[in-house]
């Protein structure tokens, strides 16, 4: 998982070389200066002359400068490393999904995603700063400050890597006894974050039955709940500074005590006051190595999680590309089904569709009916390749949709999807998606075509109206509207409408229709749609029931052999114009 | 993270931490001075055992220089100061201990009482306010903001405090040796002061700065993630690829700046610390060696004995000036965070003067109302009037609005002169395109927003009058966008009705025809819905939205595109439950599908706020107007 990980650190290598390389000048520098300093207090004890007060003071001086800029240095190699990497990292992801087919998105909400480019990457940028400072930094101070401890005070030093592995159990045992409780505390957090929302989302309904009180109690009850849970994993990891605090005090009390012995029994000869406060200052440096790798640890193990979520979006395969060696010119817009059948996965009961055979020439208009979660969208979405099909073949312009480039099929092949999206940007800028190059007068042409160029031209800026996230600022038919435009500036050879029309009027929808047939009669035209009226003087009529083809044939035929086709048509026909 | 509008730093309003500290010592009265005290003390008694510690070596100079090598006397001398030592660090860490658990303590309970009362003041908010919030916004409140607190409160407060302490505590003790020595170390804190306001001011600029590029990245990748399926199909993918590129290098070119000013401060500031301890060392050796004389609280002389407890100060007085600096960030952070919190907890909550209630009520055979606290079906609304008298009216939901001019904003009015009523059990329905006011009017009714001229009156009482919530719970909504909560379906109807039992749920969901889809669910009437039923279709939603509305069993209700999302022929059969749900009901109808409408008793046509056609079906068709037009599809609703 790390190693998934740490591929995406690239360019950022330099950096972090260099981060490790600085801070561990710095910790050589720095551990050298209390031995120096020790050496300046008694040479000014030793009543020394001045000068010799000077030079080592001045080689102190250009010590401190040194770590200095060592320090600096990493801090900002450090900076770098770990916004770059997090930089790489986002990107990774982003590019990985745009990768992904139907079937992989499907498997994420949007909104975990979202998550995992923004708070999970920056947990790992944050812990991966807190690592490339402290990793290597740490044991190496430990261990200098071990030797040092041993160099000042001979045997005395062993009192420090006596207490280290009590101090390191106990630092431990904290964080292992604190992170399950964290992590469970954690989503509890997040559910309660997600009732917050529900809230904000739903306050009309919260205020329509005036229950405002209920859900402060409800509220109130949860957070409670949490609070408690938190305050018990964060006074287990308040332990750490008492912890720390004992070993490092009595510790002290012992060197100090045992060492002023030393020095009065043996007359100063072994060990002096010098060097009992340099050991002293290394004392300190060894627990402060030890809180820091502890700190680690526990950074790490809060980062699993993020780094899990993260390396989950990297390795999911894409679940269909590009052949090897594809073709990338479709030659018409024939379709054609052969024994076709599909499972939404292997573990589904149930086909989605199945025994499909079906022949769609070039140049035909043909409509699909059927009840909602009778399979019309998941039919169609097999023309584009979205999804690839389980048994069978699916074939356009005579060749199998598995053989082409991905790009050319889906170029001759428009699609306006059911949930349709217009992005922020103007309406020109969200037409070109159909065609970059397009023109101002192609634009205008397709909307013409789609019947938008009307409303478009009425709106104050025209076609470089800003349209707000997620469209908000059309009406519904308007944004079905300049989806077909945007679909019909591909020029498709294939043009399939997902009941791209549900919000248009009949008249509207007409009309659409109607340009269809003058303007593009070249181009294959599959329409699905809740009105009879949309599709009733399609070439062929498709009634679609629970997966399979219930019954085909034009409207005469229909009327006379399907009896869904004729129940529809009479309710529709009886209840007057429905309008939606 | 954090999406909303941070602002600069140096309009930061310090103020705001004036506030915070109010509200938490208001919250923890006591415990709050005990652990602070703690915190002093702690700090205090930290920075004392150097003392006795230089004195024990002191001593044991004494002896190594006299050349006296008798452990057992120097021991007489040595012990007690040694066990002061031990005592005050017991004390230490006995204060340490109850300061660094009361401190957990104290902040969860805090953010615990700062995120109800957020919540709680966000229940009494008007919905104005959100209609005209991002909601991400208010959610970044609970998240973000909530998070810079407890940084705030958690660590860096106890921090900063503690540096304080330690740093006068050490200031006097320092004193206590040498002043002259002290006047050069303030020179160089003055430098270390410096530094940190230059370069922690310019982390937290970016820090700000980094917080607006990541909600910047978050909107870009929430709208492409969403439409994911469209890049697909147009193979946009590059186009996206190239969009995301960019914005990400700004993010990072914020968040590498933040951090690289942030990372430098800690070895910056800890090495003029070395420096000064240099130029103290190299003062101390030239002061002993010219034998110039000290000025000191002690009176001492400078001895090697001064000199070097002073060294050991230095470091300790620059080490917590380090620490100090390092809390620059989450402080100005957390005041940033704080501010927006107390934006929404400073929200003018929704004003309710109503004074008129609803309660149970027993009707006698000639009409006289009594009021009663069981549950009789039926309902009355008591009115005390300015006399002392009260007055019961019964509850039948005659709704009338008269005259009534709105707008959502001032500049604008939305509703012109509109005039409804409403006959108890009749069925009223608005037609009209989006914008036209449809929605607007059942807002009125319910006080969601308050009209700006005219009159609504429910059963002969205006609604002014009538306490709010008393109003809502006599009128049931379901409205298009249906919202349900996490928990079971069961627990989703029972909303409508606090105190339904299980079987009244039961047949509520009969009556709107969801019965049939929820028995066939994995547990039933016990299945969990989570993320607003994602696990459920539209419709569904809508038929458990119409079934939690019908348990609520209201005298009027409102449907607002209460059956979009259900397909023509689903909505056959849900048309008979509805039928039945509004039996006997005053019923506001809007929907866009005229079959909806078509057998409603009064029919309103709207057009941009005002009623150009009104009467029943037969009536409208007859009059070849507006909706005749729309019925034969000649027209367009949008």
């Amino acid at each position: 998982m790390l190693k998934r990980l740490a591929g995406c650190i690239q360019e950022y290598r330099t950096p972090t070389i260099l981060t490790l390389l600085f801070i561990v000048a710095e910790a050589i520098i720095e551990a050298f200066i209390p031995f120096i300093t020790a050496n300046l207090v008694n040479t000014i004890k030793a009543g020394a002359e001045i000068q010799m007060v000077v030079k080592i003071g001045l080689l102190l001086i250009v010590m401190a400068i040194l770590s200095l800029s060592c320090g600096g240095i990493a801090g900002f190699t450090c900076a770098k490393a770990s916004a770059g990497f997090a930089k790489n990292l986002r990107r990774a992801v982003f590019h990985k999904v745009q990768s992904y087919s139907f079937e992989n998105i499907d498997k994420f909400s949007s909104a975990s995603l979202v998550t995992r480019m923004t708070t999970d990457v920056s947990n790992v940028q944050m812990a991966y700063m807190m690592i490339i400072r402290t990793a290597v930094r740490a044991p190496l101070m430990l261990i200098f400050s071990i030797i040092m401890a041993y160099i000042m005070g001979g045997a005395l030093a062993t009192s420090f890597v006596v207490i280290i592995p009590f101090l390191a159990a106990g630092l431990f045992m904290v964080s292992r006894k604190a992170m399950p409780a964290f992590r469970r505390v954690f989503k509890k957090y997040d559910r309660l974050n997600e009732s917050i929302e529900e809230n904000v989302r739903g306050m009309r309904v919260v205020k329509g039955f005036s229950r405002e009180e209920y859900e402060k109690e409800k509220f109130g009850t949860a957070s409670e709940n949490i609070r408690w849970d938190f305050t018990k994993a964060e006074r287990i990891v308040a332990l750490n500074s008492p912890l720390m605090q004992i070993c490092v005090n009595f510790n002290m009390i012992f060197v100090l005590l045992v060492g002023s012995r030393l020095i009065i029994t043996s007359g100063g000869a072994l060990i002096d006051v010098g060097e009992i406060s340099a050991m002293l200052t290394y004392g300190m440096q060894i627990l402060i190595q030890l809180m820091m790798l502890s700190m680690i640890y526990v950074m790490l193990t809060m980062s699993s999680e993020s780094i899990r979520r993260i390396v989950e979006v990297l390795d999911e395969t894409p679940a269909l590309s590009s052949p090897a060696d594809p073709i990338t010119e479709v030659k018409d817009g024939s379709i054609d089904f052969e024994g076709v059948s599909f499972k939404y996965s292997a573990k589904a009961e149930k086909n989605a569709l199945a025994g499909i055979d079906l022949h769609i020439r070039s140049v035909m208009t043909v409509g699909i009916l059927g009840g909602t979660g009778s399979s019309k969208s998941t039919l169609v979405q097999r023309i584009p390749r979205l999804y690839d099909v389980t048994e069978g073949s699916v074939k356009v312009g005579g060749v199998d949709v598995r053989k082409y480039d991905l790009d050319t099929l889906r170029g001759a092949v428009a699609m306006v999807l059911q949930k349709n999206l217009l992005f922020s940007g103007t309406i020109k800028e969200n037409l070109r998606w159909g065609n970059p190059n397009a023109t101002d007068e192609e634009i205008a042409e397709a909307c013409r075509l789609a019947q938008a160029d009307g409303f478009v031209r009425s709106f104050p800026d025209g076609y470089d109206t800003m349209i707000e996230q997620g469209g908000t600022n059309v009406s519904g038919g308007q944004k079905q509207r300049l989806c077909i435009a945007r679909a019909l500036l591909k020029k498709p050879k294939i043009l399939i409408l997902d009941d791209s029309t549900s919000a248009v009027d009949t008249k509207t929808d007409a009309q659409i229709r109607a340009g269809f047939a003058e303007y593009i009669p070249e181009t294959t035209k599959i329409i699905i749609a809740q009105r009879v009226a949309s599709v009733e003087h399609a070439d062929l009529i498709i009634v679609m029931d629970n997966g399979t083809i219930s019954a085909m044939g034009d409207h005469a035929h229909l009327m006379a052999e399907s009896e869904i086709y004729r129940e529809v048509y009479t309710q529709q026909k009886n209840g007057g114009a429905e309008n939606e | 993270m954090n999406k909303s509008k941070a602002g600069n730093p140096r309009k930061i309003d310090f103020r705001v931490l004036g506030r915070v500290l109010k509200m938490l010592f208001a919250a923890y009265p006591v415990l709050l001075p005990i652990t602070l005290f703690c915190i002093m003390f702690s700090a205090a008694v930290a920075s004392i055992p150097s003392i006795f510690t230089q004195k024990v070596l002191a001593v044991v100079t004494e002896y190594t220089e006299a050349g006296l090598m008798d452990w057992t006397v120097a021991r007489q001398e040595i012990l007690p100061k040694v066990l002061i030592l031990v005592g005050l660090y017991v004390c230490s860490i006995i204060f340490v201990t109850i300061h660094t658990q009361l401190m957990a303590y104290i902040t969860q309970g805090f953010l615990s009482k700062m995120r109800r009362r957020m919540f709680d003041g966000m229940q009494d908010l008007p919905i104005r306010y959100f209609d005209t919030t991002k909601h991400g916004d208010i959610m970044s409140h609970y998240t973000n903001d909530i998070d810079t607190l407890r940084q705030l409160v958690s660590q860096s407060m106890p921090q900063l405090l503690q540096s304080c302490i330690i740093v006068v505590t050490v200031f006097f003790i320092m004193l206590y040796y040498s002043v002259w020595m002290t006047i050069l170390i303030l020179v160089g804190v003055c430098a270390m002061i410096f530094v940190s306001g230059k370069i922690g001011g310019g982390s937290a600029k970016y820090f700000i700065r980094q917080q607006k590029s990541l909600g910047k990245a978050e909107g870009y990748v929430q709208e492409m993630m969403n439409g994911q399926k469209v890049i697909k199909v147009f193979s946009h993918e590059e186009d996206a690829k190239a969009g995301f590129d960019q914005i990400n290098e700004e993010l990072y070119a914020d968040s590498f700046r933040a951090h690289a000013y942030a990372n430098s401060l800690g070895p910056i500031i800890m090495n003029i610390g070395n420096i000064l301890y240099v130029l103290c060392a190299t003062a101390g050796g030239l002061f002993l060696l010219t034998n110039c004389p000290n000025l000191s609280l002690s009176g001492l002389p400078f001895t090697i004995d001064i000199i070097v407890p002073f060294l050991n100060m230095t470091k300790q007085f620059t080490g917590n000036i380090n620490t100090f600096s390092q809390q620059i960030n989450s402080i100005v952070m957390a005041l940033a965070g704080a501010q927006r919190i107390f934006g929404l907890m400073d929200q003018a909550p929704e004003v309710d003067d109503g004074y008129v209630t609803l309660v149970n009520a027993e009707i006698a055979p000639d009409g006289t109302i009594t009021e009663t606290t069981k549950r009789t079906g039926h309902w009355a609304w008591k009115h005390p009037h300015g006399d002392g008298t009260l007055t019961y009216t019964e509850l039948k939901g005659d709704v009338r609005l008269t005259e009534v001019d709105f707008g959502y904003t001032d500049e604008k009015t939305v509703l012109h002169d509109v005039s409804v009523y409403a006959e108890p059990g009749q069925k009223v329905a608005f037609v009209g395109a989006t914008g036209a006011g449809k929605t607007t009017i059942t807002n009125l009714i319910n006080r969601f927003y308050d009209i700006a001229d005219g009159k609504i009156r429910y059963d002969g009482i205006n609604i002014n009058k009538i306490k709010k919530s008393d109003l809502r719970r006599s009128l049931g909504i379901v409205l298009q966008e249906t919202n349900l909560f996490t928990g079971t379906v069961m627990e989703n109807i029972r909303y409508g009705r606090l105190d339904a039992t299980d079987e009244e749920c039961r047949s509520a969901a009969k009556l709107a025809g969801a019965d049939d889809f929820i028995t066939r669910l994995p547990d039933g009437y016990n299945t969990e819905l989570r993320g607003n039923g994602a696990n459920l279709s539209q419709g569904q939603r809508q038929l458990i939205a119409i079934a939690r509305a019908a348990v609520a069993d209201p005298p009027v209700m409102i449907l607002d595109e209460a059956t979009s999302s259900i397909d023509t022929r689903t909505e056959a059969i849900v048309q008979r439950g509805m039928d039945k749900l509004m039996e006997g009901r005053t019923v506001f109808v809007i929907a866009h599908r005229l079959s909806t409408i078509m057998n409603s008793d009064v029919i309103m046509v709207l057009d941009q706020g005002r009623i150009i056609e009104r009467g029943n079906h037969e009536k409208l068709i007859a009059e070849k107007g507006v909706y005749y037009q729309l019925y034969t599809g000649a027209f367009e609703l949008e």
